[in-house]
């Protein structure tokens, strides 16, 4: 079969006349997603507020660091995954974008460990 | 072509010429490539905040301690106003998948109809984080702290925040506010300026010319990203 030099339009995920159920599904993704969103950071601010660090132990305080982890990593996913259509795109550009950032999480491993041991390091130093 | 993304393409194929290979455009795989980049950027800063704060975790001081205004009242509410930043980003965020749905199909009302959304919603974030800068900077009653004034020890009460000193707790923590907000606030800045074009080129019909409304998509994707990193600041500057 003859390649023919693509359009580059034709590559926008979701491009094109639809169907009204196909517009009703997009309609109904985005709001899932707008709703999702906001009851995560209305659910963050509430527990900054009513257990703030300073009032908590820090066994607790250590489950609401990873709980707040955790929920980011949620709405970044579905930021990058349905609002950036990442989703919708090939997986070797999915790959191309997502992989690298293995990276940042070594950075932040080594980074954390090796402040961590500073702090303690300044601490024997002053007694 | 809706569902041209999905369909699986044999590698020799793929890769042998007069087909994209990512079945994206070149500029859409440029932006793609950039925020890469820009995410590694923020990454960078963020890591570098989360390294000071262990360092100096013994003069970091309680975040919620410190952003606890609201306009128009006095109030002790922490994270409420940064909650509502919050917000007001994730909603412009929403304008933006909208404006590119509508460019989808091909409606140009849409477009500039939730473009132009878009656009308010950056402005009042901009608008919402200038107040929270002032407030900062004023700052509150003051603490005596023993800082150096031109080249000398001294104690003096210490209000509100510069580079130098801050009442809240160790320097760093105000140059890492100033740094990573103000560097986000110029992308949204930046993404205000980019929205306002693309909405201009909309209104002037350059795409319905072109026959699709990719730069819309584009645009989007960068603002998009800015959302995507304020979630971020938010939870390692403010809640953590």
């Amino acid at each position: 079969m003859e390649q023919t030099v693509d359009q580059s339009f034709e590559y926008s995920a979701g491009h094109g006349p639809r169907t009204p159920e196909q517009s009703r599904a997009v309609r109904k993704k985005i709001l899932f997603v707008t709703l999702l969103l906001s009851v995560i950071t209305i659910f963050e601010v509430m527990v900054g507020i009513f257990y703030s660090q300073s009032h908590v132990s820090a066994n607790t305080w250590t489950i609401i660091k990873w709980m707040y982890i955790v929920l980011t990593l949620i709405k970044a996913g579905y930021i990058v995954l349905v609002f950036m259509h990442l989703g919708d795109e090939r997986k070797n550009l999915r790959t191309t974008i997502l992989l690298p950032m293995v990276l940042v999480v070594y950075l932040i491993f080594i980074a954390l460990y090796e402040g961590e041991h500073l702090l303690q390091y300044f601490q024997d130093l002053m007694k | 072509m809706a569902h041209s993304a999905t369909i699986e393409i044999p590698s020799k194929q793929l890769w042998g010429g007069g087909t994209s290979p990512f079945g994206a455009s070149y500029g859409k795989l440029m932006m793609w490539f950039f925020l890469l980049s820009d995410a590694f950027s923020f990454s960078s800063l963020l890591i570098a905040l989360g390294y000071a704060r262990h360092v100096h975790a013994d003069s970091w001081p309680l975040v919620e301690k410190v952003f606890h205004h609201f306009p128009f009242t006095h109030a002790h509410l922490p994270l409420l106003y940064v909650g509502m930043m919050t917000f007001i980003l994730i909603i412009s965020s929403v304008t933006m998948v909208l404006a590119v749905d509508a460019g989808h199909t091909n409606n140009k009302n849409g477009v500039l109809f939730w473009l132009g959304l878009t656009v308010v919603g950056g402005l009042i974030f901009l608008g919402s984080q200038a107040w929270e800068w002032y407030t900062f900077i004023v700052g509150g009653e003051g603490v005596m702290k023993n800082v150096i004034v031109d080249g000398v020890p001294t104690d003096i009460l210490v209000q509100g925040a510069n580079l130098q000193y801050n009442e809240y707790g160790h320097t760093a923590f105000a140059d890492f506010f100033f740094f990573i907000t103000g560097f986000h606030g110029f992308h949204v800045f930046s993404g205000v300026v980019i929205n306002a074009i693309i909405w201009k080129q909309a209104a002037d019909g350059v795409f319905e010319k072109r026959g699709h409304y990719e730069m819309v998509e584009k645009a989007g994707l960068y603002w998009h990203f800015v959302d995507l990193v304020w979630v971020f600041v938010f939870t390692f500057f403010y809640l953590l």
